[in-house]
């Protein structure tokens, strides 16, 4: 059941306020042109994936072979391109645009970013070491890692070990925020909580992967040329639905004109039947 | 204006709440809906707004302080929360901060503030 992610742009956070009180802190993610602009399958990648992009780039600044990659898909440059491993079933056409009606409020999601860079940073804030103690004879040393290993046996630092270094900056994914809101109009995805990286990053969203598959999930994916479909198939029910309705008034008054008729041609009858009565 | 406070400004109007003009030293009332179990009532809260913070935005709150049992009681509301009935304003005080946190540390007579008897409203409000 994979299903394509899309690649949005972080636009910042807000709250928003519920019928029942209650406030939720939200992140505002924009989609901006995610269309489809290209396909890996197992026959000649070996894997299947959709490649999607997002934001516009100006052509000349774009590299002359990504040029011809989207040349031959016939989209517009783009801005960041991303791979989504999908199911056979879903994949999806080459230009094909998504809009944010891909997810529905109340569903989970998982969001992939680049942190906010931090610099060098010290063990305390980088692994939330504990420091050193603030007296009994610590000097200069208060905010230190303390020991990184044994003695001569094994006489070096273990590989991976939690030391200062260069924090943030990294591909973070937070799993399972849930999604309060969308607007397909504008394309907005309202996710609850933070999302990493800063404001006018880009990330992906993907269906969350701890979280059953929901059911009502479009299927292969929520794109805008569909969504521009139903609405034509809606606005042609309606018109058919309104003409079937002026059908049926013209009949009805048709209907009751002839009752009219009906009863003042036997008009005392009825009258003295209620007499009667 | 950028898409944030687009949307900010669209809940408001949507939320349609009908705020009054007060700043710190009003007396204020607000009428909050509690729910006990399944049924709803609005219960009344009066006392100083000593603070206000963040403006009329949709992230605005106020800080409204009583005196309840002799014990000094604070409660922070946000402004646009769905929960808020009505805010009155009772009477204008005149004061010469935007936060009255002084008034903690001050009881009786000294906590008392002047009324704001030629009260002008903002233009803007």
């Amino acid at each position: 059941m994979l299903r394509s992610g899309v690649i949005a742009k972080k636009v910042g956070m807000t709250r928003l306020f519920l019928e029942d009180g209650k406030q939720v802190p939200v992140t505002v993610l924009a989609l901006d042109g995610c269309q489809v602009v290209g396909q890996r399958t197992a026959e000649k990648d070996g894997y299947v994936a959709v490649t999607l992009g997002a934001g516009a780039a100006r052509a000349k600044r774009t590299a002359a072979p990504m040029r011809g990659v989207f040349a031959a898909a016939k989209v517009e440059p783009k801005r960041k391109l991303a791979e989504f491993r999908v199911a056979e079933e879903n994949l999806i056409n080459v230009g094909e645009e998504l809009s944010a009606d891909h997810y529905f409020a109340g569903q989970f999601v998982d969001v992939s970013g680049t942190s906010i860079g931090k610099g060098f940073q010290g063990a305390m804030k980088r692994h939330n070491f504990g420091g050193l103690r603030a007296s009994h004879g610590v000097s200069i040393s208060h905010r230190s890692h303390g020991s990184t290993g044994q003695c001569q046996d094994p006489g070096k630092v273990f590989k991976g070990k939690k030391m200062a270094g260069h924090m943030g900056a990294a591909r973070v994914t937070t799993q399972n925020l849930q999604v309060v809101k969308t607007d397909a109009g504008r394309g907005l995805i309202m996710v609850k909580g933070a999302v990493p990286g800063s404001k006018g990053g880009w990330v992906t969203i993907k269906d969350a992967v701890k979280k059953p598959f929901p059911e009502n999930a479009i299927l292969p994916a929520g794109l805008k040329s569909a969504a521009a479909a139903a609405a034509a198939a809606a606005e042609e029910a309606a018109a058919a639905e309104a003409a079937a309705a002026e059908a049926a008034a013209a009949e009805a008054a048709a209907a009751e004109e002839a009752a009219i008729q009906a009863a003042e041609a036997d008009a005392p009858a009825p009258e003295k039947k209620e007499g009667d009565e | 204006m950028d898409l944030i406070a687009e949307l900010e400004a669209e809940q408001i109007a949507e939320l349609g709440h009908q705020i009054p003009d007060f700043k710190a030293g009003d007396t204020v009332r607000v009428g909050f809906k509690v729910t006990e179990g399944t049924r709803t009532r609005v219960q009344n809260y009066e006392g100083v707004c000593i603070a206000r913070n963040n403006g009329k935005g949709i992230a605005g709150s106020f800080t409204v302080r009583k005196i309840s049992f002799g014990e000094g009681v604070e409660r922070v509301f946000p402004l646009h929360s769905t929960n808020i009935e009505s805010i009155t304003v009772v009477r204008r005080g005149r004061v010469r901060r935007a936060k009255l946190y002084y008034l903690r540390s001050r009881r009786g007579k000294s906590a008392r503030i002047a009324e704001d008897t030629n009260y002008k409203p903002r233009k803007d409000a």
